[in-house]
């Protein structure tokens, strides 16, 4: 078992890990290795073949796949060494990280900057306590979308969906075009976590109903699933008795939430932030950890993934910086979520910064005819409206170096304003 | 296929598994049937885990004889099994003055059982002990010598140690009628085969009544009497490092808070008597009962990192003890019927009695050699980086990993198909090596985990079933679906 040494070690090489390593490289960083657990590059990407990714980013719209492999072909370009195969066991606070592949065996790598690039999971039935059998035929939407789209493989083909994250709707008109039936998809918020657009182009143009404000209270089926029963919500997300409409389905698709996935994270000492479930970090994208940096979905869940690059260049950039002239001393503004506003990212800014910085965050809720504020104290820094938000499209505003020249307090904070 | 063996043993659950295993260190020959699709299928998967010290059971019942000398047993069979244990203790604790009395005739009782070590604690000991109970308790037993263990773990270890030794298993089979012909010998006809054998073996857990009055004048009578889980994830930091009872009542041990042996925290189980014993489905009424009394233990509850909920069925008598041994009036027919808690304590000292009982009754004699069990290798989950390094240099198939919230490689995987009485499906994978056990529960590694079962069993991938039967995981391919041709009917 030999120890090995580089610059920057980036732990996956989906949009977030690739874009990393791009960045990292382009700023100078000659010594770097990508790992990624699964046998190609391209992350969750490789199994979303339908297409509206990098609208922003290449003003085109393409597949998952295709998103994909221009990082890679430019990765390949650069000369960037990416492991496949290969899992990471443990990151520690000192930067050794230990990894295993079938091929290398167990390998001790040691690094300058980390940058975290793991992504996230899906929510599982057991999170949500829905009671019932524990019977075949329950899948969450993306290991559904990874038997149909990479194994050629159908779950089945009487089909209810729990949630309205976006793989779930994407899989109500993936499983509707290869000859299932979608029966409904039931989301237990008053308001769809998904995209608009995808509400429109795989629910609404093929008629399958969404109910809000409803949720799966019941599974039925001893081998196989036999059905579902579906109630109504109150306020307080409690099933309301007489309200079950029942449906008999050989097929639940989970799609309620995902996880970004920080056990590794864990274990190296990073601090979690309770809202995002992912990193507390700076506008460098660096954790409470020095040298490590965290970005995609791993960080916060993101809507689309031109932003996942554009946070990812931004990231590999900063642990270029990192490796060359180590962590930059600074006063720290703390960016606090107000009303209306859920996990911003970063959550730390510090003050002598030289670059524009975005704040990311989730609405809590649907907000129309609104602005986002951000505030020092009583000093206003931004205030910027729109027509909608909602919780399933990230809002972003952009913070000018100049605004945290002169603000009068060692925080700011984000909030929602109805007009 | 020869269809005549010396003994049939009906069930392959802790009890079925502990007689065979048991019984094949005698000259006899020895199958064991199964309705379900692989071991443990029934309440040894889905029970509290509990290696009781033996202070519950009313002195003099079967249930506290087995109980003690089963307890007794444990470690040491554990260890020799490599199967997961620890004897990590037992509260159960006492909320009034009503509860004191009860927790100090439990420790009478259980010294009358044999039980050794039992103590009441005061409410201080004892928050310094569990610092996360609810302060609103007044005193506690304490009970040194409980302890945890895997049960269906346990199982599959002994069926295989059996299976080393000469005995077969069969399973999706389901026993129809059994009958007891002149010549004194059985005759069992199954949905599949008819099987005749000297001796007969009940086992049978849910099904042990309605086998036993089929053969018996002396009919029994036997509730079904569902327990419902919460099972959560093992990367929180546990509240307790002890099995936590509250006291208990006619229906059973209560709901008690329990670490696993695998890291996990267990919240249950609950007791309503349901008509049909294969229905182990959770409902919201009895998973909200759990939180409610679970709660009085734990005040801090939280189910945030619940990785699954589950339920298991206890074969209840109305008598409330267990039956074992022969059979008064019908010679030949052996039995273990009714053991619910405290049975998977009790299963290793009943399979002993049990397999000595019908040596006798069979005059065999005990083998001069035995194939000894091969000692499993340490869970790569378990390794140090040394032992990892080597595994991965001895077998590359280490070094993919497979399930990653459990970290389960590619070589645990193909070894739990290749086990003497080996893996068939995604569940019987999961028992046997924890990949989906975890906390993503199987969204990342159920397609590899099927299409590594297809590969070894050689079943095609849309054959493959999450646990036996008709539980397939896949209609079919994309293109027969297109064409509107699927699928199982």
């Amino acid at each position: 078992m030999n120890d090995r040494f580089v610059d920057i070690l980036i732990i996956g090489a989906g949009p977030a890990g690739l874009a990393a390593a791009i960045s990292a490289k382009e700023n100078g960083i000659d010594s770097l290795l990508v790992l990624e657990r699964e046998k190609d590059a391209g992350g969750i990407l490789r199994q979303c073949i339908h297409n509206g990714f990098g609208l922003h980013r290449f003003k085109e719209e393409l597949t998952g796949p295709e998103y994909a492999q221009r990082d890679i072909d430019k990765a390949a370009e650069l000369g960037i060494e990416i492991e496949c195969s290969t899992t990471v066991l443990s990151v520690s606070p000192d930067h050794t990280v230990t990894c295993v592949s079938s091929s290398r065996g167990l390998q001790v790598i040691h690094a300058k900057a980390i940058v975290l690039a793991m992504g996230c999971r899906e929510r599982p039935r057991g999170a949500l306590c829905t009671p019932g059998t524990r019977c075949a035929g329950i899948y969450s939407a993306g290991t559904a979308q990874r038997f149909v789209n990479l194994e050629g493989l159908m779950p089945g083909k009487r089909v209810v969906i729990l949630g309205s994250g976006d793989i779930g709707l994407i899989m109500a008109r993936r499983m509707t075009l290869q000859g299932a039936k979608v029966l409904a998809c039931v989301e237990l918020m008053p308001y769809s976590s998904g995209l608009n657009r995808n509400i429109v182009q795989c629910l609404q143009d093929y008629d399958i109903p969404l109910y809000l404000s409803h949720t799966v209270t019941d599974i039925r089926g001893r081998e196989r699933l036999e059905g579902v029963t579906v109630s109504e919500v109150d306020e307080k997300r409690n099933p309301i008795p007489g309200t079950e409409i029942e449906f008999d389905c050989d097929t639940l698709l989970l799609s309620c939430g995902l996880i970004p996935e920080n056990e590794l994270s864990l274990g190296a000492g990073v601090e979690i932030s309770p809202a995002t479930s992912g990193a507390v970090v700076n506008e460098s994208f660096e954790t409470s950890v020095p040298g490590i940096f965290a970005c995609g979905n791993v960080l916060h869940v993101h809507d689309l993934v031109d932003h996942v690059s554009n946070e990812s260049f931004k990231a590999g950039a900063a642990a270029a910086a990192y490796v060359r002239n180590g962590t930059r001393r600074g006063s720290v503004i703390a960016v606090r979520d107000g009303e209306g506003v859920r996990g911003t990212v970063p959550q730390q800014i510090r003050s002598d910064t030289d670059q524009p910085v975005d704040l990311m965050f989730r609405p809590s809720a649907v907000f129309r005819n609104s602005s986002v504020v951000v505030e020092s104290g009583a000093q206003e820094l931004i205030r910027k409206k729109a027509m909608i938000f909602t919780p399933g499209e990230m809002a972003l505003v952009t913070l000018r170096p100049e605004m945290l020249k002169n603000i009068g307090s060692d925080s700011i904070t984000v909030r929602i304003e109805r007009n | 296929m020869n269809t005549t063996f010396d003994v049939l043993v009906i069930g392959s659950g802790i009890t079925g598994c502990a007689t065979a295993r048991a019984l094949s260190r005698y000259e006899t020959s020895v199958l064991v049937l199964d309705r379900g699709s692989d071991l443990a299928e029934g309440a040894t998967k889905a029970n509290s885990g509990i290696v009781h010290a033996g202070y519950d059971a009313v002195p003099g019942t079967k249930k506290a004889l087995y109980n003690v000398r089963g307890a007794n047993m444990y470690e040491a069979l554990a260890g020799e099994l490599g199967v997961p244990y620890r004897r990590c203790g037992a509260l159960v604790l006492a909320f009034d003055d009503a509860d004191r009395k009860t927790i100090e005739e439990l420790k009478t009782r259980g010294e009358t059982n044999g039980v050794t070590g039992l103590e009441i604690l005061d409410r201080d000991s004892l928050l310094k002990l569990e610092p996360n109970l609810n302060p609103e308790v007044v005193a506690a037993l304490w009970v040194p010598t409980s302890a945890i263990v895997s049960p269906y773990e346990m199982a599959f270890a002994l069926a295989d140690d059996a299976a080393l030794n000469g005995v077969q298993f069969r399973f999706d089979e389901e026993v129809l009628s059994v009958t007891r012909d002149p010549d004194g010998c059985f005759t069992v006809r199954t949905d599949r085969e008819t099987w005749r054998c000297r001796a007969l073996v009940n086992c049978s857990g849910s099904s042990g009544a309605d086998l036993h009055n089929q053969l018996s004048a002396r009919k029994l009578t036997m509730i079904h009497r569902r327990g419902q889980y919460y099972l959560l994830d093992r990367a929180m930091k546990q509240p307790f490092d002890r099995t936590v009872f509250q006291c208990p009542s006619a229906m059973g041990k209560g709901v008690l808070v329990s670490p696993t042996v695998h890291g996990n925290l267990l919240l249950g189980p609950t007791a309503e008597d349901i008509d049909d014993p294969l229905d182990t489905a959770t409902t919201a009424s009895g998973l909200s009962d759990i939180l409610k009394k679970a709660a009085r233990t734990w005040a801090g509850l939280t189910t945030r990192t619940n990785i699954t909920n589950f339920s298991g069925v206890r074969a209840h008598l109305t008598t409330d003890d267990f039956v074992v041994g022969p059979c008064e009036d019908c010679p030949g027919y052996f039995e273990a019927i009714g053991i619910e808690s405290p049975g998977l304590s009790s299963a290793p000292a009943i399979g002993l009695d049990l397999a000595e009982m019908i040596a006798g009754y069979l005059t065999v004699s005990r083998k001069e050699a035995i194939v000894p069990y091969p000692v499993p290798p340490v869970p790569f989950h378990d390794m140090t980086e040394e032992q990892r390094a080597q595994a991965v240099s001895a077998d590359p198939a280490y070094g993919n990993i497979i399930c990653r919230c459990e970290v389960v490689t590619e070589a645990e995987i193909r070894r739990a198909i290749r086990r003497p009485v080996g893996a068939r499906s995604v569940d019987g994978v999961k028992r046997r090596t924890r990949a989906g056990m975890g906390r993503c529960q199987g969204g990342f590694c159920l397609p590899r985990v099927a299409a590594i079962i297809s590969e070894e069993t050689g079943i095609p991938l849309k054959e493959v079933t999450k646990n036996g039967g008709k539980s397939y995981l896949l209609s079919d391919t994309v293109d027969v679906f297109l064409k509107g041709g699927h699928d199982h009917e």
